[in-house]
Formats: structure tokens, sequence, C-alpha cells
């Protein structure tokens, strides 16, 4: 979706600052947030393309100006509501009432934490040749998928080389939307500053995105 | 903790009002998570334990000043990250998705993450504000040096600067250059130098002799 988190090449948030000695969590309700969405996660409640998918359906100006884990808190509860874990009587007593939801993987408890501290494996086998080689030059589609993709708006209709094949992996189009896995080959496709930005760009920049198949053709 | 909120980002302009709040919600929804037997809060509390004890920037610099000892390991990292990176023993593994990209007087690398906040996290730890924030999401991959000037970084006009966008489940982590006045270091010696920030490419390791 054309939504605000994809915020490449926006102008106008300002500078970049850096708090000094930030700590890991400003309160404590940031890092339980945090470990719900792990759990929940891990207990096969939803995928990491399905939850990064309900983050930026947030209303626009819910997510630009919510802290990045209020929005972590709401994108949660709109999942777990979509899916029906949790219901909005829950929600407003604030206890369960209704009967619980069997999850894929079963209750998260505390012999699974290191389980979840190993990234996941997102690689799968491919089934159909890779299209493009390291040297290609691509042009990104100019798509405007209406639900979840990873194609950032700033690289649609440009033209790029392929520089790494970077194998056959989960396409998060399909996979968000609860659509199957649907493998795809993956790329880093490198542009230049100039292609993306315009002729007054800064010469000596060079921008990659990891681009799936399906968002590529051949330029 | 609240004064810890009176900083300038945009995004915490309701914190005040939103604590409360927001507590209220999380312990809500936490409550209904343990009630319906979907997590244990224990092992809540172990998850947060392992982030705040067990992961962080001093994984990454244990991989960066290997890399600057062991001509070996360097070329086994830039060759397949997830590979070397994976016989170190780590407690948060990395899994098959990284890739190590390397600084060099002709190339500085800088990594983002425009659409939400991808960071490796086994190597870095969670990722700070200001990683995850509008300004550095949606200026670093159009002027990567106006950023790198809002972290005090200047690089000479001529070397190629490389954005990575983190778009897919590849995780990235800079190499940056081995200072200077090094030479002879222990790996133990050298990780103490190598900073969070110059493994995301806002950074220079830091400089030898100088106070931390």
């Amino acid at each position: 979706m054309n939504g605000v988190h994809d915020m490449g090449g926006m102008d106008g948030f300002g500078k970049v600052e850096p708090e000094p000695n930030e700590p890991m969590f400003h309160t404590e309700w940031e890092s339980r947030v945090l470990a719900m969405v792990r759990a929940m996660g891990a207990a096969g409640a939803f995928n990491i393309d399905t939850s990064r998918y309900y983050r930026e359906a947030l209303p626009p100006e819910v997510y630009m100006t919510s802290s990045y884990y209020r929005k972590w808190f709401l994108g949660l509860e709109q999942n777990l509501l979509a899916k029906g874990y949790i219901t909005a009587e829950e929600v407003a007593a604030a206890h369960a009432i209704a009967p619980a939801k069997s999850l894929k993987h079963g209750k998260f408890t505390v012999d699974q934490v290191e389980r979840i501290m190993v990234r996941g494996q997102f690689g799968r086998t491919p089934t159909s040749p890779a299209k493009f080689k390291p040297g290609d030059r691509v042009r990104a589609k100019n798509i405007h998928p209406k639900t979840h993709t990873r194609l950032p708006r700033y690289v649609r209709g440009h033209v790029g080389t392929v520089e790494l094949n970077l194998g056959c992996s989960v396409y998060p189009d399909t996979a968000a939307n609860e659509a199957g896995e649907n493998p795809q080959w993956l790329y880093t496709v490198v542009f230049d500053g100039t292609e993306l930005w315009g002729a007054d760009a800064d010469p000596t920049v060079k921008i990659s995105v990891d681009a799936f198949e399906p968002y590529l053709e051949l330029a | 903790m609240s004064s810890k909120h009176d900083h300038h980002h945009s995004h915490d302009s309701q914190a005040h009002s939103e604590l409360s709040e927001m507590e209220l919600r999380v312990r809500a929804l936490e409550t209904i998570l343990s009630e319906k037997g979907y997590i244990d809060p224990a092992a809540l509390d172990a998850i947060v334990q392992a982030y705040e004890t067990k992961i962080g920037p001093h994984n990454g610099a244990q991989v960066v000043a290997k890399a600057w000892s062991d001509p070996a390991f360097k070329q086994a990292l830039l060759q397949d990250a997830s590979k070397a990176v994976g016989t170190l023993g780590h407690f948060s593994r990395v899994g098959d998705h990284l890739v190590a990209v390397e600084n060099t007087p002709q190339r500085h690398n800088m990594v983002v993450c425009t659409l939400c906040s991808c960071y490796p996290w086994e190597m870095l730890g969670l990722p700070p504000i200001w990683y995850k924030a509008a300004p550095y999401r949606s200026r670093a991959v159009k002027d990567p040096r106006g950023v790198l000037a809002d972290f005090g970084v200047t690089l000479p006009k001529e070397t190629e600067i490389r954005v990575w966008d983190s778009t897919a489940e590849t995780r990235f982590l800079v190499l940056p250059m081995r200072p200077a006045g090094t030479e002879g270091w222990s790996e133990a010696q050298l990780a103490e130098i190598v900073t969070r920030d110059s493994m995301i490419g806002t950074g220079f390791p830091k400089t030898p002799g100088a106070p931390s």
C-alpha cells in the first residue's frame, strides 16, 4: 500500500537527532509490547509480514504521531482483533471473556524463548530458475498494490543493476495476507542516485533495495 | 523514566499524556492474552531479559574485531556472513540472511530501512530511536551526506556512498575501516573501539587514544 510508512525520499522531517545514552526501553510497557509481539508471532498468531502490514495500515495520522512501540501495540491489537484471538469486549473489559482460539504452535512458554532468539529462516527451495542474473539491467515495475509490498515507491519505474542473487525467499506480498509463502527469487538491485533523484543529485551516491522477482522487469 | 521523554523527537510529542493510557492498555492486553492461555507472562519477562542482557552491539563488535585481525575470517565474512558469524556461537543467532559490507577508502556503506525498522538485531541489539524515526528513514536514501553531517561525519567528496535499504529479510552489517594506530592490538582491544554507529555506517570507530 502507498502508506505513510514508505518514507524514502520524503522531505520536511528535519534533522536526525540521536539521543545520548538512549536506554533500550523508555518505559516498562515498551518492553512488554516488544515481548508480546514476539511471543504471539512465535505462537503462530501471525507471521512477520502480517505484523508489519498491520502497523502500516494504521491511520496515517496515528502512524505519524505515535511512538515506535505505540505503533507496535496498536498494530498488534488490530491484528489480534481481526484474527479473532481477542474481542473488542475483552479489550474494553481488560479481561478474557470469549473462549480462546487455538494457536498453531500452542501457548508461548518460557522454554521457547531460546528458540525465538534464532533468527527465522526465509529461504525456500526454488520451483523455477531465476529470471535475472548479476549485471542485468532491470526496471522496478510501476506497481501500486493496495496491500502489503516491500517495493518502496522511490524506486518504482527506475532502472538499476542486479548486483546479488539472494536466493529464493518467502514473498511478503502474499504472506502478509495469509495467501501463502509463494517463494520468489530475491535480488539486490542498485540504482544511481541521479536515476532516482534527478540530475542535480549527488553523483557519488548509489542506493540499493532488495527486490523480489515479481517487482522487476528487464530494462 | 518520564525525564527521558523530554527529548525532541516529534513522535514523542504526546508522550506524557499517552503514558498512563499506554500503561493501562498494554497491561490489559497482557492480561487478556495470559487469561486466554496464549502466553505465559514469565516468558515475556524472559524475552525482555534476553534483549536487555544478552544481545547488543558487543556481538557485532566482536565480529568486526575478528575480521580486522584474521584475514581468513574477513574473507569468509565478506563471502558469506551468515556462515562466518554462525561459527562464533552468539546467544542470538543470525540465521541465513546476513550480508557484511566493507568500507574502503573508495566506498562508504550505510544501512537504512525506509519502510519500517529492519536492523541486524542479532549483531547490534534493538535499533536506536533515530534509526526507526522519520528523519533518518526519509533522508538516508536521498541525502546521505546530509544525514552523515547530522552525526558529525564528513567524508571526502569523491568517496562513493552506498546506501543499503533493508527492504527484505537480508540484514546488513557494515565492516568499518580499521583505524591507524591499532597495530598489534588484540581482538578484545579492537572490539572496544568498534561503535554501534560504525556498524550502521553513520559513524566511525573510536580513535585510538582519544577519551571514550
